[in-house]
């Protein structure tokens, strides 16, 4: 199959294909990225985080829905994290979806975390672009907001989101310390619980000290995801922000920054690869190793060497 | 001897258990107290936490003289196919000596849909029989007299419907609705936690169950409204403790939910009863059903100032656990469903269902069937375990059991309570959680051989012969059904089911409002089961699963 | 490259007993895959398509219903009509021996019944699978 032609066609097992490629980093995910790229840029990209619990895959669902009723197609790509000690993964955030299986307008792709360090936003962010090229409006992207690489994920978007739930204890204070200023928006799930009032409180508090507030202030929006209340308003404050960030010219700048350091990115990645693969056929690695160790030589000045060396040639 | 010499005693013996054990080393895997003394229940006041048969905490039975006086319910549960092929099974039970029936509907029934749905295709008249209106049910029920026989029906999420049918099945018979006995399962909240046959969420379906609590108080008094369930929790894999507290907290949700739209508990705590796993651990087992009728008397005098004896009276049926049921040499089963037996007898049981031997692979065959009963009957008449009340009271070990068992589900109850109780901790997905680390503890178990299964882990036989003669259910059976839907269809008259469903609708709107008149009206039309739970859909909506694995 | 086998643990049918489909689907993550579940009541339509958008390795569906003879051959010619012929497909749940020849000759490629070790599947999936 000629994944890319296939995938630009409205082929949806060459789209699920193309993911597994960028997934399993197989070598033809290059060449299918080429291809597709000049058809990407048109999907509107929203990210969700939020603590395990918020109800992030069940509010992604309704907002799906919500796009559908509007004529929208939505792509979805779901993350959960891979067990460190046996590199596998319950990938659980489709089940509270399975009502969008059969729609021909949507497509959910889940992804595991893989212990990747970094290359999860960069595998991430190509799935995206995949279901932008396909053709999807919008392309949600949900993850936990837990580690350093799922916050990178959502940065990635157009706008983010930020998901939270009354009745979190003590943890809440440090999930919205560390999310606090990557979102767009926020979104109070679970608000007929008793304490929402107190927890958008302090979400207002918490905005009030932050300095570095441009003219964007985030929204507070409560919903009930399960019950379907409070979407529509929440589909409003999306437009509100994303009508924003194009006439202030801020959309025009995180694109701008996201193509720059995407393209850093996989120079570095592509470079390192090669570089690495180079002093392994060398056969020069486990040498300059054991020079190391016994401290004849130190790691900074091998790798000034080999950068002369080998950028030189 | 006083408790200072057995303690002086006991040190004395564990030396030399000591010795003992370098000669004979004792089987790994096993709980670390070998042996039970009068310490380990010195605590134990006989007045407030067994006291006598038919006296509060009812630890020792509900009734004064149990199974001297009348033997158990011997319960089958029966039912598959269609509404013909079940009620020839039901007068086979009936002739060979059960003294009541128990139904089992298929799944799309237990859904809420017609045989004719698309859903339901493959599915007709599979684990039970197929019911789509009014006229099955008089089919099912044709030739028994529903004055003389009580029934137990398998069906929760529409159990209003399945019920209103029976009552209008014997309003034909010229049976009048204070005379019917019988049980409804009508346990939602398991169905969220555990069995999975739901159809809509939490609140409409809390509604649906009080508006059938209130309906029976007044016009089907010797009704069991509720069988609160935890048999499919111990199928799902939970331990004996969690299968009691999970169970009663379910029980006290619905109390509460019932004391909320308004009734008195003592008009409906009489006709709640109670549906327990007889598991292979049989002193456990007798321990588990001595705990919960405590617990749940504890729980009636004292949470909800309960006044009457038979509002604080834990009643329950059994059913022999079907997921210790082998696949491997199926004969060995019926040697498990004795033990089991054994165990239920001994803790008490108002009925009991045994399952037959080959239930692991297929419905089982009559033969099968008879064997299971006979079960029953042999140990009712000839082992003696039922000739006296609460035989292995005073034991040690059963009474520290029973203690800690107690004690754990106690624990389960106040975390339970202290999330908002067992609707919010199944919303959590609290409840499922805990039973699937159960399950994936045991499997793991057996697996390690940690556990050992005669025939599954250990003494397998190379190339088993798999067993013939099993039960086939017809594959022609969704056929004829739909075709025997579409006929009645063409029979009734649309426009009165019309009126109905609309009366239905309206009624279903109105919070304040018991749908069971409504209901009953309905199910006299002809209109089927799916029709009327379509109606419930559209106003209610249907539950989403909270799965976390 | 970092290729994981992905499966796609199924509940066709109607029924609610999901305590193998659970157990099954967490030993094959402590065994390094990725795992899928659809949670219960799936139709073979929503089964194929799902095994589609997660481009899975595997199908494993469990029915405890006896509804297996009519869905577990409609699962399998979805999932081969969507274009996925190398996906495996396999099957577990209180299923007579005498209707495993049929269903093997409808493209299961094997039927587990109760008493099944989980290491049993998991050996299974990695000699078969094709990834």
């Amino acid at each position: 199959m000629d994944i890319a032609r296939e995938l630009l066609a409205g082929n949806r097992l060459a789209l699920s294909r193309a993911i597994t490629a960028i997934e399993n980093e197989y070598p033809e995910a290059n060449t299918i990225m080429k291809q597709i790229y000049p058809h990407t840029g048109n999907a509107y990209v929203l990210g969700i985080t939020g603590p395990p619990g918020a109800g992030k895959s069940t509010l992604t669902d309704k907002l799906a829905r919500a796009y559908r009723a509007k004529g929208k197609t939505v792509g979805i790509v779901a993350v959960d994290p891979t067990s460190p000690f046996t590199g596998g993964a319950i990938l659980g955030d489709r089940i509270r979806m399975n009502g969008l299986t059969l729609d021909e307008g949507v497509f959910i792709r889940s992804m595991g975390t893989r212990g990747s360090l970094g290359g999860l936003s960069h595998k991430t962010a190509d799935a995206v672009k995949a279901m932008d090229a396909f053709g999807k409006d919008i392309v949600i992207v949900e993850t936990v907001g837990v580690g350093q690489s799922e916050v990178d994920i959502v940065k990635a978007a157009d706008t983010t989101m930020v998901i939270l739930i009354p009745g979190m204890g003590d943890d809440i204070q440090a999930i919205k310390a560390g999310i606090l200023e990557i979102g767009d928006l926020f979104a109070i799930n679970k608000s007929d619980l008793d304490g929402a009032d107190k927890l958008v409180r302090e979400i207002n508090m918490m905005l009030d000290l932050d300095s570095l507030m441009t003219d964007w202030r985030p929204p507070i929006q409560k919903v009930v995801a399960n019950q379907n209340e409070g979407i529509e308003e929440l589909l409003v404050r999306i437009a509100e922000h994303r009508a924003h960030i194009d006439k202030s010219g801020e959309l025009a700048r995180r694109r701008t920054k996201r193509t720059r350091d995407e393209m850093l990115d996989i120079l570095s990645a592509h470079i390192g690869t090669y570089i690495k693969q180079r002093i392994v056929d060398t056969g020069r690695l486990d040498a300059y190793v054991d020079q190391i160790k016994r401290r004849e030589t130190d790691p900074y000045t091998v790798v000034s060497e080999l950068m002369q060396e080998m950028l030189q040639s | 001897m006083s408790n200072e010499k057995i303690q002086a005693e006991l040190a004395k013996y564990e030396a030399s258990v000591e010795k003992a054990i370098a000669r004979f080393p004792e089987r790994p895997h096993l709980p670390k107290q070998r042996l039970y003394t009068p310490l380990d229940i010195k605590d134990t006041d006989y007045a407030d936490e067994l006291s006598f048969p038919g006296i509060y905490p009812y630890t020792r039975g509900v009734q004064p003289t149990m199974y001297r006086g009348r033997f158990w319910t011997m319960r089958m549960y029966a039912g598959f196919s269609t509404a013909e092929e079940s009620n020839k099974r039901y007068r086979m039970l009936i002739e060979t000596g059960a003294t009541g029936l128990s139904c089992a509907f298929d799944l799309p029934t237990q859904i809420g849909y017609d045989s004719t749905d698309a859903i339901a295709e493959g599915e007709v008249g599979k684990v039970g029989v197929a019911i789509d209106s009014l006229a099955d049910m008089e089919t099912l029920f044709d030739k028994i007299d529903l004055g003389k026989v009580s029934t137990s029906m398998t069906i929760n999420a529409p159990a209003s419907v399945l019920l209103a049918m029976y009552i209008a099945v014997a309003e034909k018979q010229g049976v009048s609705a204070d005379q019917l006995r019988g049980t409804i399962q009508n346990d939602i909240l398991k169905e969220y936690a555990a069995r999975g046959t739901y159809i809509f969420p939490p609140r409409p379906s809390m509604r649906l169950i009080t508006n059938i609590f209130e309906y029976c108080s007044k016009n089907v008094p010797k009704w069991n409204t509720i069988s609160i369930s935890g048999y499919h929790i111990r199928e799902a894999g939970s331990t004996a403790a969690q299968e009691i507290a999970f169970t009663i907290a379910d029980g006290i949700a619905y109390c509460e939910a019932a004391i909320k739209a308004g009734l008195h508990i003592d008009d409906f705590a009489g006709r709640l009863s109670f549906f327990w796993n007889a598991h292979n651990n049989v002193l456990e087992e007798v321990a588990k059903f001595r705990a919960s009728r405590r617990i749940w008397a504890k729980v009636m005098k004292e949470r909800f100032h309960a006044e009457k004896p038979k509002s604080m009276m834990l009643r329950f049926h059994t059913q022999t656990a079907g997921s210790m049921l082998t696949a491997q040499q199926p004969n060995n089963n019926i040697v498990r469903v004795a033990l089991q037996t054994a165990a239920a007898v001994m803790g008490g049981t108002q009925s009991l269902h045994t399952n037959s031997r080959d239930e692991a692979l297929a419905l089982p065959t009559q033969e099968s069937v008879t064997i299971a009963l006979r079960t029953q009957q042999i140990v009712a008449y000839e082992s003696g375990l039922a000739d006296v009340i609460d035989p292995l009271a005073g034991s040690y070990y059963v009474e520290s059991m029973t203690n800690k068992i107690e004690a754990e589900a106690w624990d389960y109850i106040k975390k339970i309570d202290e999330m908002g109780g067992a609707v919010a901790a199944i919303e959590k997905g609290y409840i499922q959680k805990e039973i699937q680390d159960s399950a994936y503890k045991w499997q793991m178990d057996v697996e390690s051989g940690a556990k050992t299964i005669v025939g599954v882990n250990k003494f397998q036989i190379e190339n088993e012969e798999p067993p013939k003669d099993l039960l086939k259910v017809d594959a022609s059976v969704g056929e004829r059904q739909k075709a025997k839907v579409e006929a009645m269809k063409a029979k009734r008259d649309n426009n009165a089911v019309k009126a109905a469903l609309a009366d239905l609708k309206k009624a279903c709107q109105d919070e304040n409002e018991n749908l069971m008149p409504h209901i009953l009206a309905a199910v006299k039309t002809y209109a089927t089961l799916g029709e009327i739970c379509n109606v419930m859909r559209g106003v209610f909506g249907e539950y989403e699963a909270h799965v976390s694995l | 490259m970092e290729k994981k086998i992905r499966v796609l643990v199924a509940k066709p049918g109607l029924d609610g007993h999901d305590r193998g489909a659970k157990v099954v689907a967490r030993a094959l993550r402590d065994a390094g895959f990725e795992v899928i579940y659809t949670g219960l009541r799936q139709t073979p339509e929503q089964i194929a398509e799902a095994a589609l958008q997660e481009d899975v390795n595997v199908v494993a569906m469990s029915i405890l219903s006896g509804a297996h003879p009519h869905l577990f051959p409609k699962v399998v010619d979805l999932v081969r009509e969507k274009g996925m012929k190398d996906v495996l497909i396999i099957g577990g749940g209180v299923i007579p021996e005498a209707d495993i020849p049929a269903l093997k000759k409808a493209g299961v490629s094997e039927v587990f019944t109760p008493g099944t070790p989980t290491s049993a599947v998991i050996d299974f999936i990695k000699a078969n699978v094709k990834a």
